[in-house]
């Protein structure tokens, strides 16, 4: 509220007799203040908080805000165009003005391509102000034919317009980047030393926003994406700035047929090598790219990750596998050993039985060739030893080894005494004959 | 807040929102400054804040309101005063015709069946919200091609600091930070003072914000751009639904003549009558004839019918003064008399007055209701001629009541959103909100006029009451023909109403709303006595002495008032050198502690 507002009412005149020092009596306070919220809201609630927080009062705030005001216009001012002019320049021919560099002439050669056509435009007037023809002829220094002034005109007329600007754009030199040579990039740098190369290539691109070359730190993608966008790079660069003066009299139709092809020719093989030139940049940082190179080892390092895992896990396997079979060898090695200790055994057993039963035999017929077959007196008759070997003979086939053995074990301890042979004889024939073996009759001499 | 941007500070993407109970709108502030309502995917910019859910499938806005009809179990309506809200304390009606709200826990949740094939799942209401809040995002967003992040939202005066909690952190979970929250009047006031031309004076303004289930009515004071509510009046039953409710109540009886069933009786068709009814309401306030159409209302019966303003404005008049009781309520309730309001704000279904000469005074009107010609003329015969009444059909320039919350809201959070969070938390907080506010108007004892006759004041209030301190103004005076000396007696004033004529009751008049109510309005008014405002000197405060003035020229008082109540006043003639300048010091401490 710093505007007056004008009330059409009249003050009223000084009383007589009214006197005071200074002009001015005080005659009381104000009342009491209610304590309210006050909406916080609106811009001049802003106002009242900045006031309120920093403790300004109006005249401070005003005047505050007033210096944050001025402070921002003359930071515009500072951004004015002030570059020391190359004597050189300023002797040019005005007439060679296809290679003058127009944004040197108009002291924008920090700018380049980034100037606005704003700062053009201020450029082009703080130049004018200075090479005007008429002020130079008040200052005695007169340069005849006022060569940088149309010089600085025609770098305002270019560069104002679109399409001049970009043809001119195209072949500006000064704002290209060299690549970085072998050597350079052999002491690292790569990032520092390519980006201002794609910074400055980029400024041909059709499609804005074009990716940059990022940092080491950059994902798969991004670098990806900035490779295949730098191989399908769409360029407006055109080469009409450096063609041929086609001559314009009417007189020789031919010669300027054959002049504009000639352009048109050039023009084209200009942009064919200048595309192929692009190319070779790309593929050249490609090739140095740090992170082509860890992102291909990291590849083949999860590949070998992989294959080596597989490796190993056939290796595995197979050794499983062998495991396995030496083990089923071995079970089975065992078992045919046991087999055979068992058969041997057996055979072993067998014959001891064999050779028991033989002596067992043996015993039995020698039992009864010791009581003299049974006879009772002096030499048995040949029948007689026959008939009772015949029986023992019998006897002896019809038994098991257990009760052959249990037979001569009882046999010997009876010590030639035939009456008990032949009983136990007897005794064994008897039970035989309950067993079924063996018929009474077929036994002749034990009972 | 500190000086330009916080070098930190958060990207923010900021819109307005208003969400309220029947409707929501969003707003976004342009490059040019200029508040613009969006309009959703639908080419809705009333939004109703309705969702519902067919097959697991999401509708809002106008298309869940639809479903209102068909599906009403799972079509949620009106939640938002119950967000924040115990379940004990919330009113159902309004979720009478869609899903009923539900106990869980001690928050309020709507049983729906909001998945396929699943059984009916309990959302909770700050659920609810957030889904709401996400569609008025995604709606903003798609508008602006740009993704919002963070808003301002309006709140009624009223809500709780529970509620607010609830409806940030909702909003938190769609994506949105709130900035801040802002009361409803102060941002639909703002909506009219943003506009480039307006210039800041000191008003007082009505903001009626007549909604569609809830009226509100708020007394604020503008002083030098800066706002503060005197007063607030809540009336919970009142709103456009009442007036539906007349269309709807009309046509069932018509309905009734011609075929003997009440259509109100059937769910789905006092649905369609009461979809048709608001329709057909707002067809009113534009035109003098409206007509309602329903196919199959009841029983397969097409029901097709007209009716006129008079007839409608005839019926609703009990509703109508209802609105205005609350205006003057509010009013009341400020301690002020409708001869105070210079601006009635009328809203949506709303209304802004506002009152004297160089200091004026608006009704704003607000809210749905307010499009409705009958209320904002009811205002205009309470409140005096030099009010304005800021609704559609009384004001030319009037904004649409509808839009003004959400307008207001985003040229808030245009001027905050450069700002951190912390940085306007801290502006917001009561240190910095709470001020003194004078009491009395401070003034200078002018010269009658002669012209004017006896009516123009003696005291001339320079600085308004309630005006938030520190403040400064600064006047410029004439002085009388012959010049000389002048006196600038600086003095507290208070109003006085005075009432001339007074023909057979002098005090009774106060209920002039009342009596119009009954709509045989102009036949009293010529009795009706003059009642003015009239200042009177109630305290000096300083005399100065300006001596040799040049006749006809002016003379410039600067007055201002520190927080501790001191005082600097300055005067000078216009283009003579120097002055007089003197301080007068702060009271001493009273009593009472206030200072």
């Amino acid at each position: 509220m710093a505007t007056a507002e004008v009330i059409p009412l009249t003050l009223p005149p000084l009383p007589e007799g009214w006197n005071a020092e200074k002009d001015f009596k005080i005659l009381g306070t104000l009342s009491n203040a209610t304590q309210r919220n006050i909406e916080p809201v609106g811009p001049h609630f802003l106002a009242h908080a900045r006031r309120k927080r920093h403790r300004r009062t109006f005249s401070e705030d005003e005047r505050i805000q007033a210096q944050e005001r001025v402070k921002k216009v003359e930071e515009e001012e500072d951004n004015e165009i002030s570059e020391p002019e190359d004597p050189i320049m300023l002797s040019r021919d005005a007439k060679d003005w296809k290679g003058q560099d127009h944004y040197a002439v108009l002291g924008l050669s920090k700018y380049r391509y980034r100037a606005t056509p704003e700062q053009i435009k201020r450029a082009h007037r703080k130049k004018v102000l200075r090479h005007h023809p008429d002020k130079k002829a008040a200052s005695g220094q007169d340069d005849e034919n006022d060569n940088f002034f149309k010089c600085i005109q025609k770098a305002t007329e270019i560069l104002l317009d679109p399409a001049k600007r970009r043809q001119f754009d195209s072949v500006d030199e000064a704002a290209n980047v060299d690549p970085p040579s072998k050597k350079q990039l052999s002491k690292g740098n790569f990032y520092k030393l390519w980006n201002p190369v794609f910074e400055s290539e980029a400024r041909f691109s059709k499609i804005q926003f074009v990716p940059m070359l990022g940092d080491e730190s950059s994902s798969k993608e991004e670098v990806e994406a900035f490779y295949n966008f730098w191989y399908n790079f769409d360029s407006w660069r055109s080469f009409e700035y450096q063609d041929e003066d086609v001559p314009d009299d009417n007189e020789n139709r031919d010669q300027k047929r054959h002049i504009e092809r000639k352009n048109a020719n050039a023009r084209r093989k200009k942009k064919t090598e200048d595309t192929a030139r692009l190319r070779r940049l790309v593929d050249d940082a490609l090739a140095v790219d740090e992170r082509i190179k860890k992102f291909r080892k990291e590849e083949r390092a999860g590949k070998d990750k992989r294959r080596l895992e597989k490796e190993a896990e056939a290796k595995r396997l197979a050794g499983e596998k062998e495991k396995a079979r030496l083990e089923e060898e071995r079970l089975k090695k065992e078992s045919e050993e046991t087999a055979k200790a068992e058969r041997e055994q057996n055979k072993k057993a067998k014959e001891a039985a064999k050779n028991a039963a033989k002596k067992n035999k043996r015993v039995l017929k020698s039992s009864v060739k010791d009581v003299n077959y049974f006879s009772k007196s002096g030499e048995a008759s040949a029948a007689q030893v026959d008939a009772v070997l015949d029986d023992v003979e019998l006897i002896m086939n019809k038994i098991s080894n257990e009760e052959l053995a249990s037979l001569a074990t009882r046999l010997t301890g009876m010590d030639k005494d035939a009456a008990a042979i032949k009983t136990i004889y007897a005794t064994a024939a008897r039970k035989l004959i309950e067993e079924g073996k063996l018929r009474e009759a077929e036994i002749k001499t034990f009972f | 807040m500190s000086e330009g941007p916080a070098v930190n500070a958060a990207e923010w993407f900021a819109i307005g929102i208003s969400f309220g109970n029947s409707n929501s709108s969003i707003a976004y502030t342009g490059p040019d400054g200029k508040a613009e309502v969006i309009a959703n995917e639908e080419g809705d910019r009333q939004i109703p804040s309705i969702l519902s859910y067919v097959d697991g499938e999401e509708f809002h806005g106008t298309q869940a309101k639809l479903q209102l009809i068909r599906n009403p179990r799972d079509t949620v309506a009106y939640f938002r005063d119950y967000l924040g809200k115990d379940y004990t304390s919330i009113d159902p009606t309004p979720c009478h015709q869609s899903a009923h709200p539900q106990q869980s826990d001690s928050a309020v949740a709507f049983s729906i069946h909001d998945a396929n094939d699943e059984g009916p799942s309990s959302i909770t209401v700050s659920e609810i919200t957030t889904r709401h809040l996400r569609r008025l995002k995604q709606s903003a967003s798609d508008f602006l091609g740009k993704a919002v992040n963070a808003a301002v939202i309006t709140v009624p005066t009223n809500s709780s600091a529970a509620q607010r909690g609830a409806l940030i952190s909702s909003a938190k979970r769609a994506g949105i930070e709130v900035l801040q929250l802002v009361h409803e009047p102060v941002a639909e006031l703002m909506a009219y003072d943003a506009r480039p031309e307006t210039v800041v004076v000191d008003k007082l303004v009505v903001v009626a914000d007549l909604g569609g289930t809830r009226s509100d009515a708020s007394v604020i004071a503008s002083r030098g751009g800066m706002y503060t509510i005197l007063a607030t009046a809540h009336d919970y039953e009142l709103g456009g639904a009442n007036l539906d409710q007349i269309i709807i109540d009309h046509f069932a009886k018509e309905f009734m003549k011609k075929h003997q069933i009440d259509p109100r009786e059937n769910e789905r068709g006092l649905a369609k009558l009461k979809l048709e009814g608001e329709a057909t309401k707002k067809a009113l306030s534009l035109g003098t004839n409206a007509t309602l159409n329903i196919e199959s209302l009841t029983n397969g019966i097409d029901f097709s019918s007209t009716i006129n303003r008079t007839r409608y404005e005839l019926l609703a008049g009990k509703v109508f003064s209802q609105f205005t009781n609350l205006i003057e309520q509010a009013v009341k309730k400020a301690g002020l008399d409708v001869l105070d309001i210079n601006e009635v704000c009328g809203l949506s279904q709303a209304v802004h007055c506002y009152t004297r000469k160089t200091h004026e005074s608006q009704v704003i009107l607000s809210g749905g209701s307010s499009h409705t010609p009958k209320l904002a003329s009811r205002l205009q015969s309470i409140f005096p001629v030099t009010t304005k009444i800021l609704a559609p059909s009384t004001f030319p320039t009037a904004l649409n009541p509808s839009d003004l919350a959400a307008r207001g809201a985003a040229i808030q959070a245009s001027l905050i959103q450069e700002f951190d969070k912390e940085d306007i938390e801290q502006s917001i907080h009561p240190m910095v909100t709470v001020t003194p506010h004078l009491s009395n108007a401070i003034g200078v004892r002018l010269l009658s006029p002669s012209v004017l006759g006896e009516s123009s004041p003696d005291f001339q209030p320079l600085i308004d009451v309630e005006t938030a301190l520190p403040a400064r103004r600064v006047t410029q005076y004439r002085v009388s023909n012959t010049g000389g000396d002048v006196l600038v007696r600086v003095c507290e004033g208070v109003r006085e109403i005075k009432t001339i004529k007074p023909i057979p009751k002098p005090k009774e008049d106060t209920n002039g709303g009342e009596t119009d109510a009954d709509s045989e309005l102009e036949s009293d008014e010529e009795e009706e006595e003059i009642r003015q405002i009239v200042w009177n000197e109630s305290r000096p405060i300083a005399e100065i002495a300006l001596k040799d003035v040049k006749s006809g020229s002016k003379v410039e008082v600067v007055v201002n008032i520190n927080s501790d109540l001191g005082l600097q006043v300055t005067a000078r003639a216009i283009g003579s050198r120097g002055g007089v300048r003197f301080a007068v010091d702060a009271p001493n401490v009273t009593s009472d502690g206030s200072i």
